[in-house]
C-alpha cells in the first residue's frame, strides 16, 4: 500500500505491507531508531510517538493508519540546533537512567504541555501513567516535566 | 600548558550525565538499533506445554515459505555439538529442545528469514507433536519421592533435588533456641518475580566467513565473562570473539545469564555467513528469561525475656525451575542468603537451603540484588516485626536492643561475614525523626479506636555487595575481580576503559568523577569506554551492586598509579626531588613553595615530550582490583500506610528512606538509584508476580498480567543519608543501586501487617494485593 506520512516535518512516501506497524516503519524503513519497542502490546509506552499531536503507541498502530497524518518522534524534538525544553529538563533533573523509556516519555510530556501548560504533580503523574519507567521511580520525570513547563512558560 | 578553568568535579559533585546527551536526542545505540547490511532475522518457536515429550517436529512447510533461509531444531544444533550449553550454576540447559520440553516457553526451534515478519510467519508453519507429561509446578511436590522426574537428560539425576546447602553452627543455634524465653516463627513465600527491564534481551551476531571473527552485539551485563563462556561452549578461539554490549535498556540481573537465543543466532550466522538479529518480544522475556526469588522460607528467632535475639534459624525450599541457571558465585548455591542475620548481633545462626527443579522457566537471578540478599533481608526484617508483635515490644525498640553497635565494626557475624562498617542506630534515628514516628504512633492508636486502619512499617537492612574477594567468589570459575585501564593523552584529556558495564547507572559520568578525584583531570575531559571486549580490560561485569565497590576501586587505583608517575615527572619539570612534591587537586607543587607548581595537564604533556632520563614514556596504566572484602551498605526505610476497610486497598501515605552507602560519588545519581530501587521494591511488595496454573502455564506473560508500578501508583519518597565510609575501599564507597530493592519490600509489608496486627493477622505473602488484605480481614470477622 502506498502511504504518505509527514514525519518530523518531512513528507515520507513508501509502499508498505498493510500489516506493517508504525514503529517498524519508523525504525526499519526510515532509520529513526529513537522510538523503542518495549512490550508489543501497548503496555509500556516506550514506542510512544505523536500522531497529529496525540500520543500513540506505535507498536499497536499500523503504518497505513498514519497515511496523510503528521507523526512526530524524538528525532523531531530539537528545534534547529537547540534542545527542546523538555529534553533539557530531563537532563537537568536526572529524569532518565537507561534512556529506553525516555523518547516516549518526552513525547507524552510534550502532548501534555500542549494542552496543559502548567500541570500539577498529579496532572503529570496521570498523563505519563501509560509510560513505564523501570529505572527512575518517576519522581525526577515529574520534576523534569514541570520544570520544562516553567521554562516554556517563561519563554512565551 | 595553562591551568584549566574547567571544574574538576570529583567526589560529591553532581555534574549532569554525559550519556544523557545521546539518550534525550533518540541517539542511543541499543542492540535492536544495530542494523547491518545483509542482515537476517531470527524468531524462536517455544513450547506451549510445561512438560512433554517431543514426538516429532515437521519444519517442511516453514522451510518452504518464501523468505525463509533456515529452520533450526535441536537436532541441527546437536550436529554441531551445540544442543546443550552450561549455565552459570554448572548445570546444562537445552539450547533447542531435543526429546522433551521442561517448561512453557522453552526454545524448540528457530527460523532465520529475510525479515522478522517472515520469520514469525514461519513459526506458525512448524508442526510439533507433543506427548504431554505431568507438570510439576510446586517445589514441595517436586521433592516428593513419587514426583515425575524432570531432568531425565542427566544420567545421575534420580530426583528433582538440586542441592542442599547450609551455613552456620547448627548445634550452637539449637542450644540458643533451647534456652530461649520466646521463639517466634514465620512461614513466608517470597514469590517469583521478573526484573523486566524495559528493553528485552537480544543480539546481533555477525560471524565474518573470511576471518572467522564473531562480533556479537548483545544485551549483556557481563560481556567479558560471556565471551569466555562463548569460547568454551562453541569451541571458538576467544580472541576471535568480540562481544559488544552497547547501550543497555535496563538490566536488573535479567541480562546476566546466557540465553539460548544468543547461541542459536551466533551459530546461524556462522553457518549462513550473514549477520543474524534476534530480539525477543516481551512475552518471551517474561516466560523464558531469568526470573528472581521463588523462595519458600521458614524462619525462627529465639529471644531472651528482655528482647535480645539469641539465635536464628531458617529453612528454605528454593524453586530454580527446570534448569539450574541461577547466577550465583560457585561456592554459594543459595547466593549470599547467609547474610540473614541482617543488622543484628545474633550469637548463633544456622540456615539451610534445598534447591528443587520444577517445570518452570529457569533462573534464580539476582534481580536488583546481591545474590539472594533480598530474600534474606526480607526474612529477618519480617521476623523482627513479628517478634515485636508477639512480645508486645515496639519494633523500633526491638531493633535498637539488637543492632550491631558502631564500636563492634569490623564485626564478624555468626555465619562468618566480616561487616566492614556501620552505624545502624544513627540511620534509624534519622529515619524516625524525619518520619515523626512518635506522633504517628499516637495517631495510629486514635484511628484504631475509631475503627480506622493505619500502619507503620520499618526495615533496617544491611546488604553485602561488591563481590569478590576472588578466592571466595567466582562465576563459573572466573574470579570476581574487576579492572580499569586509564590512558592520559598528551593534551591532558583521558580515556578510561572498564570491565564493568552500565545499564543506566551512569558510569560514563561517575567513573570519570572517580578518576577526576584522584588525578585532578576534570571529569568532563575523561571519556569512559565499556562493554566492548576487544577494547576494554577483562572484568566480571555489572550486577550485584559490584561496579562501584570493585570497578570503582580499580578506577581509583589506576588513577593513583598514574599519579605516582606524574609526581616523578613533576619533580623533573620543577627540578626538585620526588620527595619534595606534593599533590592537591590536579596540581603538583614544591613543598613549602606552592607557587612552584605544574598541573596534571603540564605533566601529561611532558610524559610524551620531556621525560626524565630513562623513564618509560607515556601516561597509561591498568589495574585489576581484587577486593579484600565485600562492602556492607545499610539503612532504615519507614513506610506509613492507610488501609481502606471496604476494599482492602492500602496506600502509602509517606515513605522515608535513609541510606548509608559510604562516600557518595555523584549524589544526584545516587538519589536516582534510590528512587528507582524503592519503586521496584514497591512493585514487588504490591503487584509484581509471576505465577503458574496447575498445568504450568505462566500467568504473567505480558504487562497486562504482570503488573509494573506506573507513575500513578508509585509513591513519592523522602530520602536522606548518613555517611559511614567503607574502611577498605580506596574512596570509601559502597554499592547503592540495590539497597532500596533489598530493604524496602519488608518495610511495605511490615506497614500493612502493623495496621492489621490488632486483628491477629501476622502474614500476607507478597504481592500484598487488596484482595488478599480484604480476605485476611474478612477471615478475622473484621469486615
Amino acid at each position: 500500500m502506498l502511504i504518505s506520512v509527514e514525519v518530523n516535518g518531512t513528507e515520507r512516501k513508501a509502499d508498505v505491507e498493510p500489516r506493517l506497524l508504525l514503529v517498524h516503519f519508523l525504525r526499519e524503513e526510515l532509520g529513526l531508531t529513537g522510538t523503542h519497542i518495549g512490550c508489543d502490546t501497548s503496555g509500556c509506552g516506550a514506542c510512544t510517538v505523536l500522531v497529529d499531536g496525540v500520543p500513540v503507541k506505535s507498536c499497536t498502530y499500523l503504518a497505513v493508519q498514519a497515511d496523510g497524518r503528521r507523526v512526530e518522534t524524538v528525532e523531531g524534538l530539537m528545534n534547529g540546533g537547540a534542545l527542546h525544553p523538555i529534553q533539557e529538563a530531563f537532563k537537568q533533573e536526572h529524569g532518565l537512567q537507561c534512556g529506553f523509556c525516555t523518547p516516549g516519555m518526552m513525547l507524552t510530556a510534550k502532548a501534555l504541555l500542549a494542552s496543559n501548560p502548567d500541570p500539577s504533580e498529579e496532572d503529570v503523574r496521570w498523563a505519563i501513567s501509560g509510560n513505564v519507567c523501570r529505572c527512575t521511580g518517576y519522581m525526577n520525570i515529574v520534576r523534569a516535566v514541570r520544570s520544562a513547563a516553567a521554562q516554556i512558560g517563561s519563554q512565551s | 600548558m595553562s591551568e584549566t578553568q574547567t571544574p574538576i568535579h570529583g567526589l560529591g559533585h553532581s555534574p549532569r550525565r554525559k550519556e544523557d546527551d545521546r539518550f534525550i536526542r533518540g541517539k542511543g545505540n541499543y542492540v535492536d538499533d544495530v542494523i547491518l547490511p545483509n542482515m537476517l532475522h531470527m524468531a524462536v518457536l517455544r513450547s506451549p506445554l510445561a512438560h512433554a515429550r517431543i514426538v516429532s517436529i515437521d519444519t517442511s512447510q516453514a522451510q518452504a515459505l518464501e523468505g525463509v533461509v533456515a529452520v533450526i531444531t535441536g537436532r541441527d544444533m546437536a550436529a554441531h555439538n551445540l544442543a546443550w550449553m552450561p549455565t552459570l550454576s554448572a548445570d546444562t540447559q537445552a539450547v533447542l529442545a531435543l526429546d522433551k520440553v521442561v517448561f512453557q516457553g522453552q526454545e524448540v526451534a528457530a527460523v532465520v528469514a529475510e525479515s522478522a515478519y517472515v520469520a514469525h510467519d514461519a513459526l506458525e508453519l512448524i508442526d510439533v507433536e507433543y506427548e504431554p507429561l505431568e507438570p510439576v509446578v510446586d517445589p514441595h511436590r517436586a521433592l516428593e519421592p513419587d514426583a515425575p522426574l524432570i531432568r531425565e537428560d542427566k544420567p545421575d539425576q534420580k530426583s528433582n533435588h538440586i542441592f542442599h546447602w547450609s551455613q552456620g553452627d547448627r548445634a550452637a543455634t539449637d542450644k540458643a533456641f533451647a534456652e530461649a524465653a520466646t521463639v517466634v516463627s514465620l512461614d513466608t513465600f517470597y514469590p517469583r518475580c521478573h526484573p523486566s527491564p524495559l528493553e528485552t534481551c537480544g543480539c546481533v551476531a555477525d560471524v565474518n566467513p573470511a576471518t572467522g571473527k564473531a562480533t556479537i552485539w548483545m544485551t549483556s551485563q557481563a560481556p567479558h565473562a560471556h565471551r569466555t563462556l562463548f569460547a568454551l561452549v562453541a569451541g571458538l578461539p576467544e580472541q576471535n570473539i568480540r562481544i559488544i554490549s552497547p547501550d543497555i535498556g535496563g538490566g536488573f540481573g535479567n541480562k546476566v545469564p546466557i540465553y539460548p537465543g544468543y547461541v542459536v543466532a551466533t551459530a546461524a550466522s556462522l553457518l549462513l555467513g550473514r549477520p543474524v538479529k534476534w530480539v525477543e518480544d516481551r512475552t518471551e522475556n517474561l516466560i523464558s528469561t531469568g526470573f528472581a526469588r521463588d523462595y519458600h522460607m521458614t524462619g525462627e528467632m529465639a529471644l531472651s525475656a528482655d528482647g535480645k535475639i539469641l539465635g536464628l534459624r531458617s529453612k528454605v525450599i528454593a524453586d530454580h525451575g527446570a534448569f539450574n541457571a541461577a547466577a550465583q558465585p560457585t561456592k554459594y548455591p543459595a547466593g549470599l542468603f547467609h547474610i540473614f542475620t541482617g543488622s543484628y548481633d545474633v550469637p548463633a545462626a544456622y540456615c539451610e537451603v534445598d534447591g528443587a527443579y520444577t517445570n518452570k522457566a529457569p533462573g534464580g537471578i539476582a534481580y536488583r540484588c546481591s545474590f539472594r540478599v533480598t530474600e534474606a533481608s526480607y526474612l529477618i526484617e519480617r521476623l523482627v516485626q513479628k517478634a515485636a508483635t508477639e512480645t508486645g515490644m515496639d519494633p523500633v525498640e526491638l531493633r535498637r536492643r539488637n543492632f550491631i553497635q558502631k564500636d563492634q565494626f569490623p564485626y564478624r557475624s555468626a555465619v562468618g561475614w566480616v561487616y566492614d562498617s556501620g552505624d545502624y542506630q544513627r540511620a534509624l534515628d534519622l529515619a524516625l525523626e524525619k518520619l515523626g514516628y512518635d506522633e504517628l504512633r499516637r495517631e495510629q492508636k486514635e484511628k484504631w479506636e475509631r475503627g480506622e486502619l493505619m500502619g507503620i512499617g520499618v526495615a533496617s537492612f544491611t546488604e553485602v555487595v561488591g563481590a569478590g574477594h576472588g578466592a571466595d567468589f567466582d562465576i563459573a570459575g572466573l574470579r570476581m575481580f574487576d579492572s580499569a585501564e586509564l590512558r592520559v593523552h598528551p593534551t591532558g584529556k583521558a580515556i578510561l576503559k572498564l570491565g564493568v558495564k552500565s545499564q543506566g547507572q551512569g558510569h560514563e559520568t561517575t567513573f570519570a568523577q572517580i578518576v577526576a578525584s584522584q588525578l585532578g583531570i576534570p571529569a568532563s575531559d575523561i571519556t569512559v569506554v565499556e562493554g566492548d571486549t576487544d577494547n576494554t580490560p577483562y572484568g566480571l561485569g555489572t550486577y550485584a551492586s559490584r561496579s562501584t565497590p570493585v570497578g570503582g576501586a580499580a578506577a581509583a587505583m589506576v588513577a593513583r598509579k598514574l599519579r605516582d608517575k606524574a609526581v616523578k615527572i613533576a619533580a623533573h619539570l620543577l627540578e626538585t626531588s620526588e620527595e619534595d612534591i606534593e599533590y592537591s587537586e590536579g596540581r603538583f607543587f614544591v613543598r613549602g613553595a606552592p607557587d612552584r607548581a605544574k598541573t596534571i595537564q603540564d605533566v601529561a604533556f611532558a610524559a610524551y615530550t620531556n621525560l626524565p632520563e630513562g623513564m618509560e614514556p607515556g601516561l597509561e596504566g591498568v589495574h585489576y582490583y581484587d577486593p579484600p572484602n565485600m562492602t556492607f551498605p545499610f539503612g532504615t526505610y519507614c513506610v506509613v500506610v492507610d488501609i481502606d476497610k471496604g476494599t482492602g486497598q492500602w496506600k502509602t501515605r509517606k515513605m522515608v528512606a535513609v541510606d548509608d552507602c559510604g562516600v557518595r560519588i555523584n549524589p544526584m545519581i545516587v538519589e536516582g538509584q534510590i528512587h528507582g530501587g524503592l519503586t521496584e521494591g514497591f512493585g514487588i511488595a504490591a503487584m509484581q508476580l509471576i505465577t503458574f496454573d496447575e498445568q504450568g502455564n505462566c500467568i504473567g506473560s505480558n504487562f497486562t498480567d504482570y503488573l509494573l508500578p506506573t507513575s500513578w501508583e508509585t509513591p513519592s519518597f523522602e530520602i536522606y543519608e548518613t555517611v559511614t565510609p567503607s574502611p577498605h575501599h580506596p574512596i570509601g564507597a559502597k554499592g547503592v543501586g540495590e539497597s532500596p530493592t533489598v530493604g524496602s519490600p519488608a518495610a511495605y509489608v511490615n506497614a500493612v501487617l502493623d495496621a492489621l496486627a490488632p486483628l491477629g493477622i501476622t502474614n500476607i505473602d507478597m504481592p500484598v494485593t487488596s484482595d488478599k488484605v480484604w480476605a485476611a480481614m474478612h477471615e478475622k470477622g473484621f469486615v
